[in-house]
């Protein structure tokens, strides 16, 4: 896979289609890509990987790139395509300047939840199907790459490619029944204490190091209301623990029926707060208040919370149903 | 244990009267609780005034050492605590710490000299201390000359101290330009490098300049032109601070800490410096 | 030294915490950090916590001062809490090297007497790293995992705790805890040779920092690879906030609706708004931010501090940062400029 894409990157830059590409560079390990724009044979050649760890959804990087003079190559994963195309439907990408290859996924791997597996020192590691073995300081070791899985790929929403000019690998589908809202049934199930000292817990970890909404593919906001200092909340620190929930659920509350569940806000977050589950609620919600709905499946359709229709449902619906449960 | 105060923590200043200066810019005289002078400090040095809950920021101190009962402030209107300062009375309680900094090196390397002063604008507040300073001790300099240049006539700070004290002095040449020709004016029109290139300076002088960074540019670039070297032109910077102890991180350029190495500088460290400012 | 089986490791921690607050690196919220030791609380697996041990000394926000505003009269309120002794057990010496570096900042003239308070309180008892992980480069900074410094420091070998004090106050804890029975100062040697032979071995140990001083400052910040560097930073503050060195803060004030407390916070040289001023900023790119951060460790402050860096290698923004990019990768790219 990783050699098609790199052989697909110069054949881009070569026959003049695109004049730089947005991939992901090696880096001291296997592990630690990183995003970056290649210009050149030699560069790709070099330096250019495609692997389990390329997790980094590229999407946002577009909404700069594409406002350059020329064309960008993208290498865009499924559910990465989803946020390109609502970051279309947003007006925020260029479109006319943005080459869209599609590649296909089958779940990356999060570093993190190797070294919970209690691998140590990790310094090399090769996939064998659904085997890694692992090149330790302390000896080699295997691991299903299931275990290894982002807990974003376990539940995968879908294969399918949305957007592109072009494809390499199999396209997959849309995956029913992936499983991602049990957490937040869970979640649902608990009484409002229970609840209130999930997030409580989970929240006040936050270090507002603002990762997850520099990270986002819908907080695309020129300047957001939290770096305003006019706005009277622009806190870099909380001066209590319930400013931080603020922060999230505020956050949550506006990128609603905008996000596509893509997941990168729980990759980065340095505390590993769970901050999925609050976009999960909102979608969730949306399915069974509005009809079942994925942001960023089309370029058409206008996300429920910004659209209005003689069918919405009343807001007493959405009081009595919360009512009912607390 | 006994704790010491910390440098973070204010003491507590009156503001005892406001003078208008020009349309954005005001003057603000201070004194502690007890009515007297807060501190001494060194010409060009900097305090912390601020107002609980609108913030803290950083000034020139516009007086004189010399002076002995009050600290002044020239204030522009800009941010959110100088428009706050702006709006308040006299008789006002504000916070206050300092002195900061390390001040123009008048008693060393500045003494003796023939003494040339440039300034633009609200530049004028940290220079000001200076000049007074000077005067005050007319003995132990040379020929002191000053050109300071503002929007209009309205925009030159402390006109009136100008016309009714610096030039009436002997000994002190003031030279005052405006940007663009207005009717009650009969001086200089144009823009300060120009008009120091004009006045063709003595390159025997010492420079203290202070002003907007491309006035300071191009006044440099001017003044090397008439021959004078960056190791007899000294500047003040301005940039964000927080906490002027060298500690919160804001003012680090290169591997200086302006409000704690500076502001005053003298041109040729600049250049050992990245052009961050 | 002093001895003592693992077995008896929370009688240990109990004795401490008996004494006075006592700090170790636990599990919650599925990562390792610095907790308040309660009754059976287990010390972590984890080689690291998640945040630095700076937070026990420079914690992330901390009340300076109060205000009252009454008309025009202003009342100062000293806010401030003296402490109480601490003992923070499980210190890495990466992070117990990082006190140095923050001293130099905190205690040079004028101190900063919040952070003076608690250092003054706080007895540090390091851990040896049995288990680095690839990581880990402290040894680029001169720091050995085998001997951790600190007040105090500890070793774990097979199934016991060696302690030997470092300065009057580890031994003053340490001679207050009579379940320690006194051992030879050689018995941690083999641990020590353990030790030293995975550091060998760790990918990032021999980190090349030649030329990184006062006297290349300006090459390696007009080095045009910046641009490169800094193109995918997002901006955030993870690496800043991670770090146990990084130390600029910002002072603000908050309104409670019954007084004006002044307190001071973390802040981060990656953040747009660090040096903006009403009439702009001098940083106006990422590009600018990016390099201020990098050059403060690697150049500026070996260039003000006698040689010694803005880093300990302790690898936590290599594992933390969202797109990976860090010190290591900086100092290796810059590295190439000035050979």
């Amino acid at each position: 896979m990783q050699e098609l894409i790199k052989a697909k990157a110069i054949e881009l830059l070569e026959n003049g289609t695109v004049d730089r590409v947005l991939g992901w560079k090696t880096g001291e390990f296997f592990y630690d890509l990183t995003p970056a724009v290649f210009t050149s044979r030699e560069e790709i050649e070099k330096d250019f990987v495609y692997s389990v760890f390329s997790g980094a959804n590229l999407s946002k990087y577009l909404v700069k790139e594409s406002r350059k003079d020329g064309k960008v190559a993208a290498f865009l994963k499924p559910c990465d395509t989803y946020s390109f195309n609502q970051l279309l439907k947003e007006h925020r990408i260029w479109r006319d300047h943005v080459h869209v290859v599609g590649i296909a996924c089958d779940g990356m791997c999060d570093m993190e939840k190797i070294r919970a597996y209690g691998a140590k020192g990790v310094l090399s590691v090769e996939r064998d199907g659904d085997t890694l073995k692992l090149e330790t300081l302390y000896g080699p070791m295997t691991m299903n790459k299931a275990d290894a899985e982002a807990e974003r790929c376990i539940c995968c929403k879908s294969r399918k490619l949305v957007a592109y000019d072009e494809k390499i690998g199999e396209d997959g589908d849309v995956i029913e029944n992936s499983g991602r809202f049990d957490m937040v049934a869970k979640l649902e199930a608990m009484t409002p204490d229970e609840r209130y000292a999930f997030w409580q817990g989970e929240l006040s970890k936050c270090i507002r190091c603002n990762a997850c909404r520099n990270v986002c593919p819908a907080c695309t906001c020129e300047k957001c209301v939290f770096d305003n200092p006019k706005s009277g909340i622009a806190q870099k620190a909380a001066v209590n623990s319930f400013e931080e929930s603020m922060y999230h659920i505020i956050r949550a509350f506006h990128v609603a029926s905008r996000c596509t569940d893509c997941g990168e806000c729980s990759r980065v977050c340095p505390q590993n707060i769970p901050l999925h589950l609050l976009n999960r609620k909102f979608i969730k919600d949306i399915n069974e208040l509005y009809g079942e709905y994925q942001s960023g499946a089309d370029l058409e359709t206008r996300p429920p919370l910004m659209n209005f229709t003689q069918e919405d449902c009343e807001p007493s619906v959405v009081y009595e149903r919360g009512g009912k449960q607390a | 244990m006994t704790m010491r105060k910390d440098p973070l923590i204010p003491m507590i200043g009156v503001v005892t009267d406001i003078r208008m200066d020009t349309p954005d810019v005001k003057t603000f005289r201070v004194v502690g609780l007890d009515g007297k002078k807060p501190f001494e400090h060194i010409p060009g040095q900097c305090a912390m005034l601020s107002m609980p809950g609108i913030g803290e920021a950083l000034f020139s101190i516009t007086s004189s050492p010399t002076n002995e009962d009050y600290l002044e402030f020239s204030i522009k209107k800009c941010g959110c605590v100088t428009t706050w300062l702006h709006e308040m009375e006299p008789g006002r309680q504000v916070t206050l710490r300092g002195p900061y900094g390390n001040g123009f090196p008048v008693d060393t390397e500045l003494k003796g000299k023939d003494l040339l002063i440039i300034a633009g604008g609200i530049g004028l507040a940290p220079v000001r201390s200076v000049i007074n300073y000077v005067r005050a001790n007319r003995a132990n300099y040379g020929t002191l000359d000053i050109v300071y240049g503002s929007r209009s006539k309205e925009d030159l700070v402390d006109y009136a101290e100008i016309i009714d004290e610096w030039c009436k002095e002997d000994g002190i040449n003031v030279h005052l330009t405006i940007d663009r020709e207005q009717e009650d004016w009969d001086g200089h029109v144009g823009f300060v490098p120009n008009y120091v290139k004009e006045l063709n300076f003595d390159t025997s002088k010492t420079v203290v300049m202070c002003g907007p960074p491309i006035m300071i540019k191009f006044t440099l670039a001017g003044l090397e032109e008439l021959g004078f070297r960056r190791d007899q032109v000294y500047t003040t910077f301005e940039l964000k601070m927080k906490c002027a102890l060298g500690k919160c991180g804001r003012c680090n350029i290169g591997d200086k800490y302006v409000c704690k190495d500076g502001p005053v500088f003298r041109l040729d460290q600049m250049s050992e410096l990245p052009d961050e400012y | 030294m002093k001895q003592l089986a693992l077995s008896k490791l929370n009688e240990l921690f109990a004795a401490m915490a008996a004494q006075q607050q006592l700090y170790i690196p636990a599990d919650k919220g599925g990562q390792a950090q610095f907790l308040p030791y309660v009754d059976g609380m287990e010390l972590t697996k984890s080689l690291n916590t998640a945040r630095s041990a700076k937070d026990l000394f420079f914690p992330q926000t901390e009340d300076i001062v109060g205000f009252q505003v009454k008309g025009t009269e202003i009342t100062i309120e000293e806010t401030r809490d003296p402490g109480a002794p601490f003992v923070v057990f499980g210190v890495r010496a990466c992070d117990a090297r990082s006190f140095e570096i923050l001293d130099r900042v905190f205690l040079s003239d004028p101190v900063d007497t919040f952070y003076e308070t608690r250092r003054t309180n706080g007895t540090v008892v390091t851990l040896a790293c049995t288990r680095p992980e690839e990581t880990c480069f402290c040894g680029a900074f001169g720091i050995d995992p085998a001997n951790p410094g600190g007040d105090a420091a500890a070793w774990m070998a097979g199934e016991t705790l060696y302690l030997k004090a470092n300065t009057k106050k580890g031994e003053k804890l340490l001679s207050s805890l009579p379940l320690l029975a006194d051992c030879d100062d050689n018995a941690v040697e083999t641990v020590q040779a353990e030790i030293h032979a995975i550091t060998e071995k760790l990918p990032l140990n021999k980190l090349d920092l030649t030329g990184f001083d006062g006297d290349h400052l300006m090459e390696h910040f007009n080095n045009p690879a910046w641009s490169k560097l800094s193109e995918s930073c997002l901006g955030c503050g993870t690496c800043t906030f991670v770090c146990p060195t990084c130390q600029c803060y910002d002072v603000r004030d908050f309104d409670t609706g019954h007084g004006v407390r002044r307190f001071r916070c973390w802040d981060s040289c990656m953040y747009s708004d660090f040096t903006m001023m009403a009439h702009g900023t001098n940083r106006p790119t990422q590009k600018e931010r990016f390099r201020q951060r990098f050059m403060h460790k690697l150049v500026y402050f070996p260039s003000n501090n006698d040689g010694i860096y803005g880093c300990v290698g302790c690898g936590r923004c290599l594992a933390k940062c969202p797109i990976s990019m860090n010190i290591v990768k900086v100092a290796k790219t810059l590295g190439e400029g000035t050979k």
